[in-house]
């Protein structure tokens, strides 16, 4: 079976200062696929670059088509939708708005309405604040909004950028939960960018490691979970 | 008494156009972070047009719709065409082109329609409306009416349309905006279609006021960057609130205080004042750099 995400030689820049330096892999559809490295390995940067947010060279294909010559907007309406760094949430609109702004694209109006309640029975907090403006909410219900901000397009592909980062480990079960109940319910596919590699390994079927820039070793969760290098580097036992 | 409600009331009718022009001003601002100095020339430009097309023997709302119409193009074409391609200028580079705009746009307007001033009609009658004991004026009441009309749109269209969503997504956060698939480049066109639209209401129902003249929104221009000021310079409803503001307290004080050859320095000092006492205005948000 082809990959739904196909990655190969990836390089990206900002201005002169170079980050990704030829990287290389592949996603399945239906899985959950890790990039995992420490702070600065160009994790974030990898994202961006697929959503032609960095100048970048290299290729990248989705479902069988070449994406890489495409504007961010038009990536989106593949079916890819992004978590960004730091979340991303419109902080003067409410929750309601933010969500509704995840279906921006879609055409299927009535779906898009049905859809709040299966986003508010994942997140029942929301339901909540659905009212509130969304900058007012805590780190977590921001976390949980920006994932299901992305939900709201209905995607075949979720990229989520350290979902974990600055939550409370409870909240971080929690979300990690539900983005597990997403993949296997409804088949989205995720690529999931953590620091926190032993939360990532768990989740995964697959993981990548990247340090400055390049991919220095994948395999599946469980082989990665036994490396030496990674035990001692990045899981910290 | 009589005069004194008078008075009240011919401010409101001016801040009605102040707090359009204002509310221009603040919808570019609030997406660009740059006051778009050409929006009264515009205004007066779109006049002209409307000028010209009731001069034709078009009748009065078909014209007015049709300006507006025009107006819409016009900004939508100026924003792709000569916006667009500083959009990551420097700062000074951007407001050389607003200031060039402007210019632009006064000498084309007196070279196609002479300096000299013309006499733009009402859509109201001519005689004074009476409600109760007071007498108005039916222009004023109209231009009032028709400013409340178009602010009221505006606000259901950015309340609760998908597109006016999208506008306002756009405005505050691009990079969130192109990941959910707005393109943000053509929000930032139909805001500079909607404020020149806007501007053109207002130019149409001012002129018949202060007469057409390709200068005749130099003043309007100051009073409404006063009243955005005022309003806060992020805040589109502090800008209309601004505007009635300004209106009203120019014209009392030019009727009772300062005489109306004062008047203009009233906007600089009110100006001058909010940005020395409180920068973000009544309405704005405070903004707090960390250093
Ligand atoms: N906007 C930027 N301009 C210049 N350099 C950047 C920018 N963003 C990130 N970098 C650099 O790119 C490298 C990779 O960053 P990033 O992709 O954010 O790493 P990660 O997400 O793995 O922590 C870092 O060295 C960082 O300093
Ligand atoms: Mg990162």
């Amino acid at each position: 079976m082809a990959a739904l995400l196909e990655v190969s030689n990836l390089h990206a820049a900002y201005g002169p200062t170079r980050v990704l330096h030829g990287i290389d892999f592949s996603l399945e559809e239906g899985s959950i696929t890790a990039l995992l490295g420490a702070n600065g390995a160009g994790k974030t940067t990898t994202l961006r670059a697929l959503c032609a947010m960095v100048q970048t060279s290299g290729e990248i294909s989705f479902g069988g088509a070449r994406i890489e010559a495409k504007a961010t907007e038009d990536i989106v309406r593949l079916g890819i939708a992004h978590v960004p760094d730091g979340r991303g949430t419109f902080v003067n609109l409410s929750t309601e708005e933010n969500l509704r702004l995840g279906a921006y694209v879609r055409k299927d109006k009535r779906a898009v309405e049905q859809d709040f309640e299966r986003i508010y029975a994942y997140f029942p907090r929301l339901k909540e604040r659905r009212h509130q403006q969304a900058g007012t909410l805590s780190g977590g219900e921001q976390q949980m909004l920006a994932v299901s901000r992305a939900l709201m397009l209905r995607p075949r592909l979720l990229l989520l950028d350290e979902p974990s980062f600055g939550l409370a480990p409870l909240i971080v079960r929690e979300i990690f939960d539900i983005m597990r109940a997403i993949n296997q319910s409804e088949k989205v596919s995720i690529l999931l960018v953590e620091q926190n590699a032993a939360m990532a390994l768990d989740l995964a079927d697959h993981a990548y490691l990247i340090e400055t820039g390049r991919v220095v070793l994948s395999g599946s969760a469980d082989e990665i979970k036994q490396n030496d290098a990674v035990r001692r580097s990045y899981l910290g036992y | 008494m009589d005069a004194f409600l008078n008075q009240v009331f011919a401010g409101l009718a001016t801040g009605g156009i102040y707090a359009s022009v204002a509310l221009a001003l603040v919808m570019i601002y609030q997406a660009t972070h740059l006051v778009n100095f050409a929006q009264g020339e515009l205004a007066m430009f779109s006049t002209y047009i409307a000028w010209t097309l009731i001069d034709a023997g078009m009748p009065y709302w078909a014209a007015f719709f049709l300006t507006v119409v025009i107006a819409f193009v016009l900004g939508v074409l100026i924003e792709r065409i000569i916006v667009r391609p500083v959009e990551r200028a420097p700062v000074l580079s951007v407001v050389v082109v607003f200031i060039g705009l402007l210019v632009i746009f006064n000498s084309l307007a007196g070279w196609i329609y002479s300096y000299t001033i013309k006499v733009f009609p009402s859509p109201f009658p001519k005689e004074p409306v009476h409600i109760g004991s007071h007498f108005f004026s039916a222009h004023q009441i109209g231009a009032v009416g028709v400013t409340l009309v178009v602010l009221g749109l505006l606000y259901a269209f950015f309340r609760y349309t998908p597109l006016g969503l999208a506008m306002r997504a756009a405005a505050q956060n691009p990079d969130s905006s192109r990941l959910v698939g707005i393109r943000v480049g053509w929000m930032l066109a139909l805001g500079w279609g909607l404020a020149s639209a806007i501007g053109a209401v207002a130019g149409m129902m001012v002129a018949p006021v202060v007469y057409l003249d390709p200068n005749m929104m130099a003043g309007i221009l100051l009073y409404a960057f006063a009243a955005a000021l005022v309003g806060g310079v992020d805040s589109p409803g502090g800008a209309v609130l601004g505007g009635f503001l300004v209106g009203v307290l120019e014209n009392l004080l030019g009727a009772y205080v300062i005489g109306n050859e004062l008047k203009l320095a009233f906007a600089l000092v009110l100006i001058v004042g909010v940005l020395v006492v409180r920068p973000s205005g009544l309405f704005g948000k405070v903004h707090v750099t960390r250093v």
